[in-house]
């Protein structure tokens, strides 16, 4: 017997050792008719559920008719009393629950295991049962479900409170009312127990500060048992005294501190992490945590040294000099079997070493950069970027650096990291400039990724004709024509065309080689390069200027939509783009947060852009005969957060009409508004249509409109409006949100001021050339004044303020000022209300507050008297 | 100065209350991401993952093992991040063992939960951790992830308490004559129908010919 057993064993691993590989899914779901014998075959039974199991969790998907089959055949196996089968069943009702139909055919067998005697199912049976109810059922097993959390059994309080938890991502409601049998577990003497119980403690409490302050105070005092009750107590803790804006209460952070001396590492581990990740911890608070992890710095443990190196790399990106205590240690850990240790190490140490240390780090790094992942790499980079930003002397030892990790193996992401690092280093220092082009130039002439390539090829444009010797780049341009893609090749001409508008010298030669690009084979090369060299040839700079430096900067899908409609009417007249609104351009790029920095969280409510307002406003019809919506603001919150009622504001702005959108959300479960409408007043306005909103249920989101016609005088155009929410309040019944009365009463809520600001009146508009568009505009309309801005302090912060306050773009990177420097200018661009192009240039000087100097340029002399009023 | 209006500016502006807590925690239950155990190939022999929203296909999920078995098959370092996950991984002849939560997660509670993994399969399969033994009582092992670890909230990190919760028929023989009758039955069944298979296809082939 035991030795057929063998030969079939040697068999089967020469098979691929898996008697579950190569199942087909119809055959086993065949097999499953095995269920339906009576008496229940056990051991067949549980050998088929398995397989379905096992292939569900290979990814398996099943139909909702084959889902159901076997649900339902799996049903008569509750016949048997096997315990594995019984509990194999459970695993199949969870798996198949979220796509067979009729599921809740189980919950009287499952009540029945959950309120039986036998513990093996007890707890097993309400995870399972749970999964299949929602919150009307769960009235009916309440009763049950509330003995279960305080059952004496810990496996059967804890499948409680952990269902619990699952429960109140749907209907937080039900689990609400059995705050105190969780309140009783809490003090359970079992690990699990009592951090499942405070996990769900705190998820009901969490949206009343005053309930949480006084549930930590209480825990912070009388000792939990389970270390993992205790991390989580621990982040509850650090989360209150983050929000806290009066300062830190003293005796919450004298606990952080004392879990540093706790017995359990989870526990030492998630304090120290908690302190030096809270933003209000001075240096001398972050102390003891540092020395903490420190010591695990030299932990056998992989995952200590792992935890410890990775929170203080964190830390070192904000303070770095509270980690230089750390450096020997670091030192050590860069020859660390993990490559992960190692390279967060090394990164670490790129940030808080010294000047002098950099040689010998960058040695070590090119030593070990093959044996890590892409991900890491890109951690590295951005060391580097920081390391040149703050020693712009050891710039050329870096940029070697990073010259040949550039020329190394690695994806599109590394790539793309290296050459930002080397961009912002050539925006940094203007000296590092021509060696860096250089370095970019080599890289393209072999550069797989095309959005790297015309990257590049952009900057080159923009960059190369500033520098000494304009001309040494249009070979690398030129090349990219006669080899590259056909993407490639467009931005390659386009940049040509840059050269030769900004070159005088060059411009002959660049005309030849255009020409030589309408050979092109492909379409767009083609017709750009005939643009291009019609408007070159003209050699008219007026024309060069708005054609190819400043080119209009239409937002692309208004100009479909205005053109569609010009083409409906009498297209006799000329087609007028000034109705058409200026594409904003592009926000700072995002940067791609690496993996040292938590997943960004999921934005909680996606913000419409343009295009979208655009569209909700044309579907009004009070609202169709005002034309293309010129710009609308950021949402503007009128009420404090966590109020009753929470009102935010979006002002749009058309040729002649502003509207502003008042989108409120009813915070209040117990009623029901209706006729919600927000009154607004202001000095010199009209009001001339109030848009209510008809019903607002509870947490729900709607919208009234309010639509003003913009004063004739331009100098009127700003102002300031009360605002009150006017409401018919219907109270109701919380759980079905039915209205119990017909009758309401009226009621008004006082919100914050609307401002309506020269900054509604001007969209922001990007200049690739601003002193080409400077020179063209011309004095003409030209108005100057000068400023002391007394309360502003840094150069910094004068310019986000103009730059905020006037609503315009920054042009030529002018809004960062070099460090150190006491002057600067800020050049700004955008489009007036109307289409009219604004320029501003402010000169500003740091001596006792900043003194500004504001010369304003456009197309009307009005406007331009309105921005430059503003200011005042 | 004189012919220079000066004045005073005073621009009022709102501090934004931008991505306040972006380190702190969210204090959560829902610690583990996903909990997978793979063969020497880096196939998947289970697998477990929580969260829809770090990977909301198989597809992914099994393109993640693939590049963390790659990663980590040769180097017995313990840890490693990859994709914004940090993994604590373990392994034993030809099975490797994962637990992954994100990249901020106290990893020391991933590594309890991984042991807590390790130890109680170690117990079930009598200390002979490898893929064989694991295959033949895949059921108990099933059960013992389940109470490991529900939804994505650890459920128990004592592997005792876990081998108790599921070690129902331990007391029993894994080698009792049913088994061993059974599997021989199932191997000849398996095995005729693999000849049959054969024979048809030479037979195709002499036809092709």
């Amino acid at each position: 017997m035991m030795s057929s057993f063998k030969q079939i064993k040697k068999d089967e691993e020469e098979g691929g050792g898996n008697p579950y590989h190569s199942m087909d899914k119809t055959s086993v779901l065949q097999e499953a008719r095995v269920f339906n014998e009576t008496p229940v075959n056990v051991k067949r039974s549980t050998h088929v559920l398995t397989k379905i199991l096992y292939l569900l969790n290979q990814g398996e998907t099943l139909a909702t008719k084959e889902a159901t089959d076997a649900f339902f055949a799996m049903t008569k196996l509750f016949q048997s009393n096997d315990l594995v089968l019984r509990r194999l069943v459970y695993l199949g009702i969870k798996e198949l629950c979220t796509v067979a139909e009729d599921t809740i055919i189980v919950t009287s067998s499952l009540t029945k295991d959950m309120t039986g005697r036998e513990d093996q199912y007890r707890a097993p049976a309400i995870r399972a049962l749970c999964r299949i109810t929602d919150a009307t059922m769960m009235q009916a097993i309440e009763r049950y479900m509330k003995q279960a959390i305080v059952d004496r059994a810990p496996g059967v309080s804890s499948a409680a409170l952990v269902s619990c938890r699952h429960i109140m991502k749907d209907s937080p409601d039900v689990v609400k009312r059995w705050v105190s049998e969780v309140q009783e577990a809490l003090s359970s003497d079992c690990v699990m127990v009592q951090f499942h119980a405070l996990g769900v403690l705190h998820q009901i409490r969490k949206s009343d500060k005053l309930a949480v302050t006084k549930m930590v105070t209480k825990l912070t005092s009388s000792g939990l048992r389970s270390p993992y009750a205790i991390c989580l107590l621990i982040r509850i803790v650090a989360r209150l005294i983050e929000e806290d804006e009066v300062g830190a209460d003293s005796r919450l952070f004298d606990f952080l501190e004392s879990m540093l001396r706790h017995k359990a590492e989870m526990v030492i581990y998630e304090a120290a992490n908690a302190i030096v990740t809270l933003r209000k911890s001075s240096a001398r608070d972050l102390a003891p945590a540092i020395s903490v992890l420190q010591l695990f710095l030299s932990s056998p443990k992989p995952t200590l040294r792992f935890a410890a190196v990775r929170t203080l790399s964190k830390v070192a990106m904000t303070q770095p000099n509270a980690v230089t205590a750390c450096n020997l240690d670091l030192e050590n850990l860069i020859q660390d079997v993990n490559r992960s240790i190692a390279t967060l190490a090394i990164t670490t140490l790129l940030k808080t070493g010294s000047e002098g240390s950099v040689d010998r780090l960058m040695k070590s790094i090119s030593s070990f950069l093959n044996d890590i992942s892409d991900e890491f790499k890109i951690v590295v980079v951005e060391a580097l970027r920081a390391l040149a930003l703050k020693y712009p002397r050891k710039q050329a030892v870096l940029m070697g650096q990073l010259a040949d990790m550039l020329r190394s193996e690695g994806g599109l992401p590394y790539k793309e990291a290296i050459a930002s690092t080397i961009i912002t280093i050539i925006e940094d220092n203007p000296e590092a400039k021509e060696k860096g082009l250089d370095h970019l130039c080599e890289f393209i002439e072999d550069c797989e990724h095309t959005t790297l390539a015309v990257r590049i090829i952009h900057l080159l444009g923009r960059e190369g004709p500033r520098t000494r010797q304009p001309a040494r780049y249009i070979r690398f341009v030129y090349n990219r024509v006669i080899l590259e893609n056909a993407a490639v090749r467009a931005a390659a001409v386009s940049v040509l065309a840059k050269f030769g508008a900004q070159c005088e010298s060059l411009l002959g030669n660049i005309l030849v080689l255009l020409q030589r690009c309408m050979m092109d084979t492909e379409d767009e090369v083609r017709d750009r390069a005939t643009y291009y060299h019609a408007v070159l040839a003209t050699r008219d700079n007026a024309l060069i200027n708005q054609y190819i430096l400043n080119p209009p900067q239409f937002a692309l899908p208004s100009l479909e939509r205005a053109l569609v409609q010009y083409l409906r009417t009498d297209t006799s007249g000329p087609f007028d783009t000034r109705t058409i609104p200026t594409a904003p351009p592009p926000q700072e790029e995002k940067k791609t947060p690496n993996i040292m920095e938590p997943a960004p969280r999921p934005v909680e409510r996606i913000i419409p852009t343009h295009e979208k307002y655009a569209e909700q406003l044309a579907a009004i019809p009070h609202f169709a005969h005002l034309g293309p919506l010129f710009k609308s603001s950021a949402p503007l919150e009128l009420t404090e957060a966590e109020t009753e009622y929470m009102v935010r504001c979006i002002k749009h702005t058309f040729q002649k009409h502003i509207v502003l959108q008042f989108d409120c959300t009813n915070t209040l479960n117990d009623q029901l508004l209706e006729a919600v409408s927000v009154v607004v007043e202001g000095d010199g306005w009209d009001i001339e249509a109030s848009l209510p909103c008809p019903s607002l249920p509870y947490s729900q989101l709607g919208s009234c409109y309010t639509l003003l016609p913009i004063p004739e005088d331009i100098m009127a155009t700003t102002g300031t409006f009360s605002a009150t929410l006017k409401f018919k309040v219907r109270d109701c019944d919380p759980a079905t949100g039915e209205p119990d009365t017909d009758e309401g009463y009226e009621d008004d809520y006082t919100l914050e001021d609307v401002e309506i600001t020269v900054a509604d009146h001007v969209q922001r508009a990007a200049r690739s050339n601003f002193a080409a568009g400077w020179d063209e505009l011309g004095a003409t309309n030209e108005l100057e004044d000068t400023f002391a801005l007394s309360a502003m302090t840094t150069l910094e912060e004068a310019i986000t303020q103009i730059t905020q306050f006037l609503g315009m773009h920054p042009c030529d990177r002018s809004d960062r000022v070099p460090e150190g420097k006491s002057a600067h200018t800020l050049y700004l661009a955008g489009t007036y209300r109307g289409g009219h192009e604004v320029l501003v240039r402010a000169k500003l000087a740091l001596a006792d507050g900043v003194t500004m100097q504001l010369t304003v340029r456009s197309d009307d002399p009005e406007v331009s008297e309105v921005i430059a009023s503003a200011v005042g | 100065m004189s012919g220079l209006l000066v004045r005073n500016l005073i621009l009022y502006f709102p501090v934004c209350p931008s991505r306040r807590c972006k380190f702190i925690q969210e204090p959560t239950l829902y610690v583990i991401k996903g909990i997978a155990i793979l063969d020497n190939d880096g196939n998947r022999l289970l697998a477990k993952y929580y969260d829809p929203s770090v990977f909301p296909t198989v597809k992914e999920e099994k393109k993640f093992e693939k590049n963390l078995f790659q990663k980590t098959h040769r180097a017995n370092a313990e840890v490693i991040m990859l994709d914004r996950l940090t993994c604590v991984y373990r392994s034993n002849v030809d099975l490797f063992f994962y637990v992954m939560g994100l990249s901020h997660e106290n990893e020391l509670i991933l590594v309890s939960v991984l042991s807590c993994l390790y130890d109680a399969v170690s117990a079930i399969l009598r200390k002979n951790v490898e893929k064989r033994t694991l295959l033949d009582n895949l059921d108990i092992i099933m059960l013992a992830l389940d109470e490991i670890c529900d939804g994505g909230v650890p459920l128990e990190t004592d592997p005792q308490v876990v081998t108790q919760r599921v070690s129902l028929r331990m007391e029993e023989s894994p080698f009792n004559d049913q088994t061993v009758t059974q599997q021989v039955r199932q191997k000849l069944e398996t095995t005729t129908g693999a000849v049959l298979q054969s024979a048809r296809e030479q037979l195709k082939w002499s036809l092709l010919k």
